[in-house]
């Protein structure tokens, strides 16, 4: 095809389309769905029932407000990245609190080494927290998947990945809030374990889905 | 035609906001004015001048596609300049391995062996001199001179009036960024 003809047909297809909102109230819009999930389980489940010490335990303030920040930068950089005239360094935003919160998931790791209580694998509480992953993963994912749809043919592989580490950032901080996870193996897995899955997952599955969302949307 | 087309950057910004509003005319003056200067990123990294072309269509479609990101409080040009980046980035890596020795082919799940072409037949190739036109000034003579001519740093430093510290430096970027523009497989 001429370029001429192309530049015809392309200007015969224009409608009037709808500026997307900036990213940084999309983030927020993003942000508002986490709080809601978090508060709609928290309602339905309860905060954990140590809740009130926690909050005086440096190392869980530290970490889940690290898991939170990484959740909410990674957010935030993607979708500022998704456009074409931001760097793409705005990937990089999360990586300090992540950083942190990978540093306590370690330290934790090295302090109750000799806490691990076998009796927290019980297997209805696995069930719930597997629950509780997906309750506020899916709705995440698929929130932050509509937002970035647009971003299809820029640079979809690193956005996905930067996508689920917002999601794993988000649920990770859920998990803490919600539940008892202190003996060592529990609080890698869910939280270690499931945030590397939630970015494994959206990584290989995510780049599919943009495509398709950006030609269900007819673009 | 070219009483259509907007050859001033200044305008636009004002065209591409009109089109956003559905203005078929607006749109196409911007996409007629928008040309020559994708022609001119394109030809910067492609002797071919089909390969070129392909490019600058593969751009106009992008910005169609993504319209709806261009802010229009934002200035339009570092935008457009956004979308051809990463279009000239993605037609490289393609070259790239097709040089390194895939064979495109149009059945689809369908791949064969190219016919043998390794070393410095690869090295040699197109795609390798349309990424060097695409590296900064600097770091395309110090590869050149270093890693093609195979001078000394001694020589390359008398040639470029570069000292030798800047040379290394900047042949160690080149090549990144070669890497970069032509996918990590790539020697």
């Amino acid at each position: 095809m001429e370029t001429s003809d192309l530049i015809q047909s392309l200007a015969n297809a224009a409608r009037p389309i709808r500026v997307i909102r900036p990213p940084l109230l999309r983030a927020g819009c993003w942000l508002l769905i986490a709080l809601v999930a978090l508060v709609l389980l928290a309602l339905e489940h309860g905060l954990r029932s140590d809740i009130a010490n926690q909050l005086r335990n440096p190392s869980f303030v530290v970490g889940t407000t690290a898991s939170c920040l990484t959740g909410a930068l990674a957010a935030l950089g993607c979708l500022m990245a998704s456009l074409p005239d931001r760097s793409r360094y705005w990937l990089l935003l999360p990586l300090p609190p992540l950083a942190v919160w990978t540093a306590t998931l370690g330290y934790g790791c090295l302090t109750d080494w000799v806490s691990y209580d076998a009796g927290g694998l019980r297997m209805g509480a696995a069930f719930q927290c597997f629950a509780t992953v997906l309750l506020v993963s899916l709705p995440l994912s698929a929130s932050i998947f509509v937002m970035l749809r647009h971003a299809a043919r820029l640079r979809p592989t690193l956005l996905t990945l930067a996508a689920g580490l917002a999601v794993a950032g988000m649920t990770s901080t859920a998990m803490s809030l919600l539940y008892r996870l202190d003996a060592t193996v529990m609080n890698l897995i869910w939280n270690l374990g499931t945030a590397t899955l939630i970015v494994l997952i959206e990584a290989i599955v995510g780049r599919r889905v943009l495509t398709r969302m950006a030609k269900a949307a007819g673009r | 035609m070219s009483g259509l087309r907007a050859a001033d950057p200044q305008e636009w910004t004002a065209l591409m906001v009109q089109g956003q509003r559905g203005d078929t005319h607006a749109y196409h003056r911007l996409l007629l004015g928008i040309t020559p200067y994708l022609r001119a990123i394109a030809h910067r990294v492609h002797r071919n001048p089909s390969d070129a072309e392909d490019t600058v269509q593969d751009i106009l479609l992008t910005l169609h596609e993504v319209r709806q990101t261009y802010d229009p409080a934002r200035p339009f040009k570092p935008w457009l300049a956004g979308i051809a980046r990463h279009r000239v980035a993605d037609r490289l890596r393609a070259l790239g391995r097709v040089a390194a020795g895939e064979v495109m082919s149009d059945i689809e799940h369908e791949a064969f062996a190219a016919v043998d072409k390794s070393g410095d037949a690869a090295l040699n190739s197109r795609a390798v001199e349309a990424a060097l036109l695409a590296l900064p000034a600097g770091q395309r003579q110090a590869i050149t001179l270093l890693k093609l001519q195979e001078q000394s740093l001694k020589e390359a430093a008398a040639q470029s009036g570069m000292s030798i510290a800047s040379l290394k430096v900047s042949a160690h970027r080149g090549i990144k960024a070669l890497r970069r523009l032509l996918g990590e497989g790539y020697p």
